[in-house]
């Protein structure tokens, strides 16, 4: 296979994002291409159907489905309230009544003399898609959204939940590998993206909620930490809708693990600028990662006077593996460690586990030498 | 899908075949072809998937598979156009292209019906059987709140709906009320933005007129016959046919590329899960025997089955290996998971090996250790699995039992398992954790253990992965399909013997006894006796292709399928491994306490020789200092 190693994940201090900014079903889309647009523009809108509300008038009334005519006073189209009288039924000469009330507001939308059921519609609710980034519109999907082109710093995580929001970005881990405590959170932090370092532990997620922080970056989690701050686990790796009032980005993985220096010297870089942050994971077909995009306003002026690239580009190829190429180990035994390649042995190997694998050799940070099957390392993207 | 003779080359002429499978990350190509009168596989060849951006054109990766195919075999099959059919020569083109997809999520359906256990049950098992993903059953009575069941099909984005519900002649009411939520729900289809939604009705046939009114014309509504015409009969062909169309028609048609793909193909293109499940049924069909198959992959475990003649298959979406390796750990727990290590693993280490693994799906194990905890986790994947499958796999629920004398004393319910451990003669096994564990001995060990069969069964594993090939390849060449199967794609483990305790006796009482005595009359003309008593496992080597006649005398509490004490006289086939007498007990009886069990499982390890003894050796006692 052409690529069996894993791509690696994005850190760039100068790169063109693209984004698809969609609506769920059809709707009007604003902008045209080339319009250029800020992050909380909206550039699409729709109108999300009403939920519909079903009443079982056959069976709250005690009446057969074909007599629906002679008790329900409404008509498909009509608007009702709620607590409007939808159907009445009188019996005995008009000594009982017996009636029944229209649970919301909304319009009929069909009686059922075969199953006995009224369907009422909610009012629709609009739903807008904002930019969510500054940039450029190279591509208007008609009815449905647009792609918008930005230009600035691009970091990847591995693992994220919550959705999209936007601040400014502070560091406040010293190092790398530091594990802060919930108390370097303090007021200054509020409104703000966070880099906090090695761990994200259930302490420190809970104080930056209760400062108001809007997002926290740190290089690993331990997944009890997390389930406890979420309240349950996640099973499948699809997350981003998270009823949280932050996004957490995991940069490396689960367990304390110290982030890239290459990462951790961005964020510093990028410290006091505003980005968009998204948690959405998906690890499935679509792979979906976290992401911290941070316009460059120069670069994204820039991008208004340039071609539209994206009919013209080739897929970006990672560059492959070759000797000296930054890779990151992502499994035991040598697993968060950084290294360079020093061979690529063609001929397949038995590794410890008794898998005859396609291996390479590297140099951890400390010097040492090791094998590592080449499906178990990524390459440091940038 | 029958599709004999749809092809443009008559069956008896096909030389060259060139088949595909477009799976959710890689796509594989496979050459077969006919060498001294038989079919045979040539060579095969994969690369990654292309559904998805930036490629989004399916037909990439088919190119780039078939051109490793082309690489290895010297041979051209591809043109600007698509694949060269029919074959021009020896050694341009071939005489058949197949296809079989799962790509893009596979085809995801909500299948609704009126009562839970009946027609809603039958729903889903033809959408299973076609090789759906079931993302829900609805039905009158599942418990949800009518709001619910409309907001939650509103949620649901699916390929297509399967809705039944009544007996021919029978009420309309019920099946219109779901009709009428589906329609207040306006559901939108997953692909495709604008589409109508394809629904499918097979209910009662006196419900399409009011079906028609209240679908018709906000879904793409396609009527087949009653899934349920009569309580008692239970008839998926006709709906299953119209998924099959459906996929091609709408979901395939939606997908990048796929239209293309569709013209390069000289039959339709199949689900995968659709393909192994004619391939299962076949297998069952070729040996005469009944099957369980399983498919392990990284984000889902199917499981097929044929039982008494009744083919079904089922799909656990939230149990594999990668994406969804956390959800086993979820459902399981730990406890579940440690309770077949050899070793200690602290708890946090085990959740963060394991979660590490769902963000990094494509990583291998590169220690011992990491191997052993994966054949853990794909223990109790499988076992959670095959749970569900015997859920599914019942009879006819809520039917009168026709009953006469002799039922009397044995007044079984309705609807009951079919799965039959003791009847059950082979267990196939395919997916990476099984089709590619270093040594073939431990993917017998695992299925053993997840499946646990009784008496004699055959253990065998699919080679490549090439069922849903073979699968396709039979609804046009059977014979073909079968004999590719036997000789290239089967690889024989060989055969368990497991005695299973007589009902009722307790563990403690088991203690001592001897669980069978095994007399082998051996190829070479020797005889080996082995004797397996209660907690032991033994490994005796038989090769593949191998028969020893064996006279099988279990304990006397002990039963190999003829009842308690009763010897059994059979043919036991060798394979890669051997044979296997399993005396651990149904269910395998584990120690409670962690050192006790550690020791058992790491005893059992020595006998079979599942893993490298000094590696392991070193985790033990790592893990004992820790």
């Amino acid at each position: 296979m052409a690529h069996a190693y894993t791509p690696g994940l994005k850190v760039s201090s100068r790169e063109i994002v693209r984004k698809i900014r969609r609506l769920p079903i059809k709707g009007d889309v604003f902008p045209e291409v080339g319009d250029m647009v800020q992050p909380h523009d909206i550039v699409a809108r729709t109108e999300i159907p009403g939920d519909p509300a079903s009443v079982n008038i056959s069976q709250l009334m005690t009446v057969e489905p074909y007599e629906l005519p002679d008790v329900v006073l409404v008509k498909p189209g009509d608007q009702v309230e709620k607590g409007q009288v939808i159907a009445r039924k009188v019996s005995f000469f008009g000594l009982f009544k017996s009636e029944q009330m229209s649970p919301v507001d909304g319009v009929v939308e069909m009686v059922s003399e075969v199953s006995g059921q009224m369907v009422l519609r909610e009012p629709p609710t609009p739903l807008d898609v904002e930019a969510y980034v500054e940039g450029i519109v190279r591509r208007v999907l008609p009815g449905e959204g647009v792609v918008i082109e930005t230009a600035g710093a691009f970091i990847q995580g591995i693992f994220g939940i919550g959705g999209e929001r936007r601040g400014e970005i502070k560091v406040v881990a010293s190092s790398p590998d530091e594990q802060i405590s919930a108390s370097d959170i303090d007021e200054s932090c509020a409104g703000k993206i966070v880099m906090i370092g090695s761990l994200a532990t259930s302490e420190i997620i809970r104080r930056a909620e209760e400062v108001g922080v809007l997002g926290l970056i740190a290089g690993g989690i331990v997944d009890h930490d997390l389930i406890e701050y979420l309240g349950y686990d996640i099973g499948v790796a699809i997350t981003g809708h998270e009823d949280i009032p932050l996004t957490l980005i995991i940069t490396e993985g689960f367990g304390p693990m110290r982030i890239a220096d290459k990462t951790f010297d961005l964020f510093k870089e990028l410290e006091g600028r505003t980005a968009s942050i998204n948690g959405a994971t998906q690890i499935r077909a679509g792979v979906m990662r976290p992401e911290i995009i941070c316009p460059d306003p120069d670069l994204v002026a820039e991008l208004k006077d340039a071609p539209d690239s994206i009919d013209t580009e080739e897929e970006e190829d990672a560059g492959g593996l070759g000797i000296g190429t930054p890779i990151r180990i992502i499994r035991e035994p040598h697993f968060g460690a950084l290294a360079e390649v020093t061979g690529l042995p063609p001929e397949l190997q038995m590794i410890e586990s008794e898998a005859h694998v396609r291996v390479l050799s590297a140099r951890l940070v400390d010097g040492t030498e090791v094998t590592v099957p080449r499906a178990n390392v990524e390459i440091i993207e940038g | 899908m029958p599709t004999e003779g749809v092809t443009k080359i008559p069956k008896d002429q096909m030389e060259t075949i060139i088949a595909t499978d477009c799976g959710s990350t890689t796509t594989k190509a496979i050459l077969i072809e006919k060498r001294d009168g038989e079919y045979r596989l040539v060579v095969r060849g994969e690369a990654p998937t292309t559904v998805e951006a930036p490629f989004e054109d399916v037909t990439m990766g088919v190119r780039n598979a078939v051109t490793e195919v082309e690489e290895l075999s010297g041979k051209t099959f591809l043109e600007a156009e698509g694949i060269i059919t029919p074959r021009e020569s020896d050694t341009r083109g071939a005489d058949i292209y197949l296809s079989t997809s799962s790509a893009g999520g596979g085809l995801q359906m909500m299948v609704a019906g009126v009562v839970k256990t009946m027609t809603a049950e039958s729903a889903e098992r033809a959408a299973l059987g076609a090789g759906a993903i079931v993302m829900d059953a609805i039905s009158v009575d599942d418990g949800r709140m009518p709001h619910q069941k409309i907001s939650r099909i509103r949620q649901l984005r699916p390929d297509m709906i399967l809705l039944s519900g009544g007996v021919d002649g029978g009420t309309i009411t019920h099946v219109s009320q779901i009709a009428e939520l589906i329609a207040a729900a306006d559901p939108r289809p997953r692909l495709g933005i604008g589409f109508r939604l394809p629904v499918i009705f097979a209910g009662n046939k006196d419900a399409r007129g009011h079906v028609n009114q209240t679908l018709g014309e906000m879904l793409d509504l396609r009527i087949v016959d009653n899934i349920r015409p009569v309580l008692e009969e239970e008839v998926l062909e006709p709906a299953r046919e119209e998924i099959h169309n459906l996929f091609m028609e709408h979901v395939m048609a939606q997908a990048p590329g796929y239209n293309k793909l569709m013209e390069w193909t000289d039959a339709p293109i199949m689900p995968t899960p659709g393909a192994v499940g004619l391939g299962i049924q076949n297998v069952a069909k070729q040996y005469k025997m009944e099957v369980i198959g399983v498919d392990i992959g990284g984000a889902t475990t199917d499981i097929f089955s044929v039982f008494a003649g009744t083919f079904n298959r089922t799909v656990s979406a939230n149990l594999g290996m990668s994406y969804s390796i956390c959800n086993v750990l979820l459902e399981t727990g730990l406890d579940n998971i440690s309770r077949w290590l050899p070793m200690n693993v602290s708890e946090e280490d085990l959740r963060s090996r394991i979660r590490n693994k769902m963000i990094r799906p494509t990583t291998i194990p590169q220690s011992l250790e990491d191997l052993v905890i994966e054949q853990a986790l794909a223990r109790e994947a499988l076992r959670l699995a095959f749970e569900h499958h015997k859920t599914l796999a019942t009879g006819l629920k809520g039917i009168r039992q026709a009953r006469d004398m002799g039922d009397t004393f044995d007044q079984k319910m309705s609807g009951g398992s079919l799965v039959n451990m003791m009847t059950l003669g082979m267990v196939l096994g395919s997916g990476g954790v099984l089709s590619h564990a270093p040594r073939r001995v431990q993917s017998a060990l695992m299925m053993l253990d997840a499946f646990q069969p009784h008496g004699i069964t055959r253990l065998a594993v699919d080679s490549i992965f090439m069922m849903p090939q073979l699968g396709v390849l039979a609804t046009v060449h059977p014979e073909a399909s079968a004999e590719v199967f036997d000789r290239d794609c089967l690889v024989r483990l060989g055969s368990s013997v497991s005695p299973v305790p007589q009902e009722g006796v307790k563990v403690d009482n088991l203690r001592g006894t001897t669980a069978a005595k095994v007399t082998m009359a051996m190829p070479d003309g020797t005889e080996r006796v082995e004797t397996v008593e209660f907690g032991e496992i033994k490994l005796i080597e038989l090769e593949e292709g191998q028969v020893a006649q064996a006279h099988i005398e279990p304990g006397r509490r002990w039963d190999v399928g003829e009842g308690v004490g009763r010897p059994v006289d059979a043919e036991l086939e060798g394979g890669v491994v051997g044979i296997i007498i399993d005396g651990r007990g149904r269910p395998v009886v584990l120690e409670p306490e962690a050192a006790d069990r550690q020791k058992q499982i790491a005893g059992w390890i020595e006998s079979l020789d599942l893993y490298p003894a000094d590696a392991l050796a070193k985790y033990i006692s790592e893990g004992q200092a820790v």
